[in-house]
């Protein structure tokens, strides 16, 4: 009897929260004909919109890896003054709103900034252009690999580091045959989760984007503007991307959970 | 190859892991370092692999100070507690990973590779294993396995860091004799970590005996069994009764005295120089028949006797018995 309750709980908030919406973006979409859905994904802003969402997570994603494997690495194998406070720092974009990242930004960078006038003299637009966008991607973006990496990395400890040094292995044959391997399936995983918030960030970018259709329009932004401008079916179109994103993203990650979780069990010893 | 350690301290912020220690181990012995935990053991074998680096003092390896050369150039075999067998790789790959990472002009052709492997794994009486995963063996053939690694590069050296430590007790005594022979044959110069003084007593050469950060006697296990030099060593090499004796017969003369549980006889009756004592608790499981027992003035002492001694008494608990100490260490000398 409870069990039945409770199950139909979680349906019935599941079939409200996810199910429904999920159908009214399909529903709206498809509203006006499959026509008007392919012209809407087909039209010149939406693919701008799309290369400027792709670019910025090509260059953030990347960057991000680096600086994930770099901070969970020393965090996990090394002792050093202030560790607590890398850590907190890593977890900061967590903690503040994007809105208030993208604000940094336009503080930074703005015309009242302190570098500001000089961006302008030297013909830098880093606001409102695509540089702004693609560094508040990474600001956002930037805790996802390295909170997946540092319990993983802590967890497997230093040992086998120490026997790949006393065997005569150097410090680089040591990360690419001893590390890297050991943590690959964690490392995706960061990955794809870093990814898919890269694809779908919208406070920060929006602060900073400036919203020049064609120029400075990530995805989200646009679908924003579709939907302000009463293009519903569109907005929906362009929406739909977004739902096939996240079931791409939930295969890729249930993928390498089973992968990981195989790893993991086989590495307790 | 000969290791000297001269004078080095180690500090983990406010604790001081060494302090000043010193220590010379002669080319082919086997050398072990006994000690609880928290004594430093584990930080002098890591600190002569290279692994950690000492405050003060410095490693000697054949004479030549070791300061500047790091873990990877000490030509230093290391065995980890816990194996830190590489996870990822099948016990083929972890023996060969030393001699692949090895640079071009000196690394073995895959032939050479294949070849040494597979005598490593022969020689561990493991060559059926070679296609496995470390997860797949059992304790005591991953150490195995760690060991075969640790030899593929001909080190001149040695270190093992509690190896039978997370073994269960038989595969320990099996481990532990096997070590020994294999020493025998190969002679490489070998300092293991222990806390066990059964096994330290059983493999090594000699026993340098650790407590606190310092070193508390170097030697055999004949001296360091039968000769110790302080009550810490007599305590840790071996169970021993610390209990108080009236010398002279007079209330105020109570001597601390050091007596080891198997050097007491037991009797019926009285005997000169005994005591008497009243039976709290027998355990007769095992070689020896455990006693224990609690003195007319009240400290409680550990006996042990044989059990045709066990069987001629009789025993039962709250017997009065008369106890006869045959050897003890009181005063300044601890040699029992």
């Amino acid at each position: 009897m409870i069990k039945r309750l409770l199950l139909f709980i979680v349906l019935a908030y599941l079939a409200l929260f996810l199910f429904v919406p999920i159908a009214c973006i399909f529903a709206g979409a498809l509203k006006n004909g499959f026509g008007v859905y392919l012209k809407a994904l087909g039209d010149p802003m939406a693919l701008s919109a799309m290369r400027l969402t792709a670019l910025a997570a090509v260059i953030a994603v990347p960057l991000n890896l680096v600086f994930g494997v770099a901070a969970s690495w020393a965090i996990a194998k090394f002792d050093f003054k202030g560790k607590n406070v890398l850590l907190t720092l890593i977890d900061l974009p967590f903690t503040v709103s994007p809105v208030i990242s993208g604000m940094v930004y336009v503080l930074l960078f703005g015309a009242q900034s302190a570098i500001g006038p000089w961006l302008t003299r030297h013909g830098i637009k880093v606001l409102f252009a695509p540089p702004a966008i693609i560094l508040a991607t990474i600001f956002v973006t930037f805790p996802f690999i390295a909170r997946e990496l540092i319990p993983l990395m802590k967890a497997q400890g230093k040992e086998e580091e120490e026997a790949a040094a006393t065997l005569g292995a150097s410090g680089l044959q040591t990360f690419w045959r001893i590390t890297i391997p050991n943590i690959k399936w964690g490392l995706l995983y960061g990955v794809i989760l870093c990814n898919a918030r890269a694809i779908g960030e919208f406070g920060a970018v929006s602060v900073v984007s400036g919203h020049i259709r064609g120029r400075t329009n990530t995805l989200p932004l646009h679908v924003e503007i579709l939907y302000n401008e009463y293009h519903f079916a569109a907005a929906f179109a362009v929406a739909s991307l977004f739902v096939f994103v996240a079931f791409l993203t939930l295969a890729a990650k249930k993928l390498v959970e089973s992968r990981f979780d195989k790893i993991r069990s086989r590495s307790v010893v | 190859m000969s290791i000297e350690v001269r004078n080095v301290s180690k500090q983990f912020g406010a604790f001081n892991a060494l302090k000043g220690v010193n220590l010379k181990v002669e080319t082919g012995e086997l050398i072990a370092l006994l000690g609880p935990s928290g004594s430093g053991k584990t930080t002098l074998l890591r600190i002569i692999a290279g692994l950690e680096t000492a405050e003060q003092g410095g490693v000697y390896f054949a004479g030549e100070d070791a300061q500047d050369r790091r873990a990877k150039d000490r030509g230093v075999g290391f065995v980890f507690q816990h194996y830190a067998l590489f996870r990822h790789m099948t016990v083929f790959e972890n023996i060969a990973f030393g001699l692949r990472v090895k640079p071009k002009n000196i690394r073995p052709s895959e032939d050479q590779i294949q070849k040494k492997v597979h005598e490593l794994l022969k020689l561990i009486q493991l060559d059926w294993v070679a296609d496995r995963f470390p997860s797949q063996l059992s304790g005591g053939q991953r150490q195995r396995i760690a060991l075969a690694r640790a030899l593929a590069v001909e080190p001149k050296v040695l270190l093992l860091d509690e190896p039978f430590g997370s073994l269960d007790a038989r595969v320990r005594k099996e481990l532990r004799q096997w070590l020994r022979r294999f020493h025998d044959e190969l002679h490489v110069t070998s300092l293991f970590v222990t806390h066990d003084q059964e096994e330290a007593l059983e493999v090594a050469d000699r026993i340098v005996v650790m407590n606190e950060g310092r070193i508390e006697q170097i030697g055999t296990p004949d001296q360091v069994y039968h000769h110790p030099v302080n009550p810490f060593v007599l305590n840790f090499l071996g169970n021993v009764n610390l209990f108080h004796l009236r010398v002279g017969g007079k209330e105020q003369n109570l001597t601390p005295v050091y007596v080891r549980p198997h050097h007491f006889e037991v009797h019926r009756s009285p005997k000169e120089g005994s005591f008497k004592a009243k039976v709290q608790y027998v355990n007769p499981a095992g070689s020896m028949v455990k006693l224990e027992l609690k003195t007319e003035w009240g400290e409680v002492i550990q006996v042990e006797i044989s059990p045709e001694t066990f069987q001629q008494l009789r025993l039962q608990k709250n017997e009065e018995v008369y106890v006869d100490p045959k050897h003890f260490a009181f005063g300044g000398d601890y040699a029992i």
